[in-house]
C-alpha cells in the first residue's frame, strides 16, 4: 500500500464543481476535511451573478481549513478553501496564483466550471484532483475530460446519490471516472489521500 | 510556503503551447507594437486557443505565421488579445458609492477629468457619463475613455447596444441609486439602443496602452475595472503608477471589485475610501 501510495502524485490542488444542490453538497464535504491539507481546494458553485456571494463566511465557521473568497493574483495557500466570486472566471496561473477573468459566459455560467477546470488541467496536470457534484446542468462535463486528458484525478458524485443528477451524469457521459461515489466516500477518500500524504 | 510546499506548478518546464505563446506576443510586438508580453497568461491561454480555431491554424506556431504575413489577421487577433465584455452599471454598487463618497468631493472642482482607462466598447464610459449628469455635474466634466483595440473604441464611440442587453443595463442602472429611467438617455432604433449624443459630447475616446503609453493629461478620478485582472504584477505596478502620476492631490482611483492594490508597489499611495468597491484616494 506504501509503495503504491508512493508511485502516485502528490495533489497540489483540488477543484470541486458544483450547481443546483452544492451548498448542501459541499456541508457534508468541505467540513469534514482537516487543516493541515496540503493542498488547496478551489469551489466553483454557480450563483446569482448579481449580488454578492456570502458563501466563504458560511463556510469558514463551519471548516477546520481557512476558506475565502478567490481575488485575483490569490496566491493558492495549502489547507485553504477558495470560492470562485460571483460574476467571475476562475483560471490558475504559474505561482501557482489565481487569476480572474470576465470574459463571456460559458454554459450559460460565469463562473464556469469547464474554464476552471480546463486551465487547472494545464497547470497542474497529475497533480490535480478534480470533482463533480450535484447540479442542474452541463457544465463541468468538458473540463473535467481535460482533467484526466492531462493526467488529473477524476471523482464524481454518484447521480443517483446527487440531489440534481444531470451535472454528474453528463460528466460521466464525458469521462471514465477515477471514482464515482455519494459525498459520504468522496470525503472518506480524501482523508485516505491525506493519510497517505497525497493531499 | 516553505522550501518543500512549493508546487510543481512553479518549476514545471513551460510546455510547446506555452512557448508558442510567449514567441505569439513577441511576434506581435516586434511587427505591431501592441505590448502583450506582461500580460497575465492564464486566460490569454484560453483566447488564443479559441483563435487558433477561428483562424482555422492547428499551432500557435501557425496563427504566428499568418499574424506576422498577413496585417488583417493581426487586426482580427485583436479582439481575442483584448477582453471586450463589458455592460453597463456593473456592479451597481460601486456607482452607488461613487455618488455617495466620491461625486460630493469631485464637485468642489470648477472643472471635472475623468479617465476610464480600458474602456473597450464603452459601456463604463457612458455609465460614468450618465451618473454625472444625473448629479449635475456632466456639463463641466469631460471623460477621457482609453483602450489599445481600435474596433472597440470604433464601437464605444458610435455609442450603440444590442437592445437585448438593455434590460440588464436597465436593471444595473435602477440599482446604482438613479431616480431616472435609463430610457432617457437613449434611442431605440430597430433592434439597437443608440446612446444621446448630449453624453458623448463628454466622451474623448482616444487610443492608449498601459503598457507603452505614458500620461496624457491630469484627472481627478480614474476608473479602470476588470483591466488589471488581464496583466500581470509587473504591469499592473506600470498602469496603477501611471494612474497615480495621473490624478491629482486627493484624486480617486476605482478598480474592480475582485482586485486589490495590495501587492502593488503603489498601494502606499493610496487611502482606502469605500473598501468593498474597491475606491481608493491618492493621498494628499
Amino acid at each position: 500500500m506504501t509503495e503504491r501510495a508512493a508511485s502516485k502524485p502528490r495533489f497540489d490542488a483540488v477543484t470541486i464543481g458544483a450547481s443546483a444542490g452544492g451548498v448542501e453538497a459541499l456541508s457534508e464535504l468541505l467540513p469534514r476535511l482537516p487543516a493541515d491539507l496540503r493542498a488547496s481546494i478551489v469551489v466553483v458553485l454557480h450563483l446569482p451573478r448579481e449580488r454578492p456571494s456570502m458563501l466563504a463566511e458560511v463556510f469558514a465557521r463551519r471548516c477546520a481549513l481557512a476558506v475565502r473568497e478567490a481575488h485575483d493574483k490569490d496566491a493558492l495557500r495549502p489547507g485553504t478553501v477558495y470560492f470562485a466570486p460571483p460574476d467571475y472566471h476562475v483560471l490558475f496561473d504559474r505561482g501557482p496564483q489565481i487569476a480572474l477573468s470576465t470574459e463571456a459566459l460559458v454554459q450559460y455560467s460565469r463562473p464556469s466550471i469547464d474554464v476552471a477546470f480546463e486551465s487547472a488541467a494545464e497547470l497542474f496536470r497529475e497533480r490535480l484532483l478534480a470533482m463533480v457534484l450535484t447540479g442542474a446542468n452541463e457544465d463541468g462535463a468538458k473540463g473535467l475530460r481535460t482533467v484526466q486528458e492531462c493526467g488529473g484525478t477524476t471523482i464524481v458524485q454518484s447521480p443517483q446519490t446527487a440531489k440534481s443528477s444531470l451535472m454528474p451524469a453528463s460528466a460521466l457521459r464525458s469521462v471514465r471516472a477515477d471514482h464515482v461515489l455519494p459525498l459520504e466516500d468522496i470525503a472518506t477518500l480524501m482523508l485516505a489521500f491525506h493519510r497517505e500524504g497525497r493531499l | 510556503m516553505d522550501a518543500e510546499e512549493v508546487s510543481e506548478a512553479d518549476i514545471s518546464p513551460l510546455d510547446t503551447f506555452d512557448i508558442e505563446l510567449r514567441l505569439l506576443v513577441d511576434a506581435v510586438y516586434l511587427r505591431y507594437h501592441y505590448d502583450f508580453r506582461r500580460y497575465a497568461m492564464a486566460s490569454l491561454k484560453r483566447r488564443m486557443t479559441a483563435a487558433m480555431s477561428q483562424f482555422d491554424c492547428r499551432t500557435l506556431s501557425q496563427l504566428q505565421d499568418k499574424v506576422l504575413h498577413e496585417p488583417t489577421v493581426f487586426s482580427a487577433l485583436l479582439n481575442y488579445l483584448t477582453v471586450q465584455v463589458s455592460e453597463m452599471f456593473r456592479d451597481p454598487g460601486y456607482f452607488l458609492a461613487l455618488r455617495t463618497s466620491v461625486l460630493p468631493l469631485l464637485r468642489t472642482y470648477p472643472s471635472l477629468k475623468i479617465w476610464v482607462a480600458g474602456c473597450s466598447t464603452g459601456e463604463e464610459a457612458y455609465s460614468l457619463a450618465i451618473l454625472l449628469h444625473e448629479e449635475g455635474l456632466l456639463s463641466r466634466s469631460l471623460i477621457y475613455a482609453t483602450d489599445i483595440n481600435p474596433h472597440a473604441l470604433k464601437k464605444a464611440e458610435a455609442g450603440v447596444y444590442e437592445i437585448d442587453r438593455i434590460a440588464e443595463f436597465t436593471d444595473n442602472h435602477r440599482k446604482s441609486g438613479s431616480t431616472h429611467s435609463l430610457s432617457e438617455y437613449y434611442t431605440a432604433a430597430y433592434d439597437h439602443a443608440v446612446f444621446d449624443a448630449a453624453l458623448k459630447k463628454h466622451l474623448v475616446f482616444s487610443d492608449h496602452s498601459l503598457a507603452t503609453d505614458t500620461v496624457f493629461a491630469e484627472v481627478q478620478f480614474v476608473s479602470c475595472r476588470n483591466v488589471l485582472i488581464y496583466f500581470d504584477r509587473e504591469l499592473q505596478d506600470r498602469a496603477v503608477g501611471l494612474f497615480r502620476d495621473a490624478l491629482c492631490r486627493k484624486g480617486f482611483l476605482g478598480i474592480g471589485a475582485k482586485e486589490s492594490l495590495g501587492l502593488s508597489a503603489h498601494s502606499e499611495a493610496f487611502d482606502k475610501v469605500a473598501r468593498e468597491h474597491r475606491i481608493f484616494q491618492k493621498k494628499a
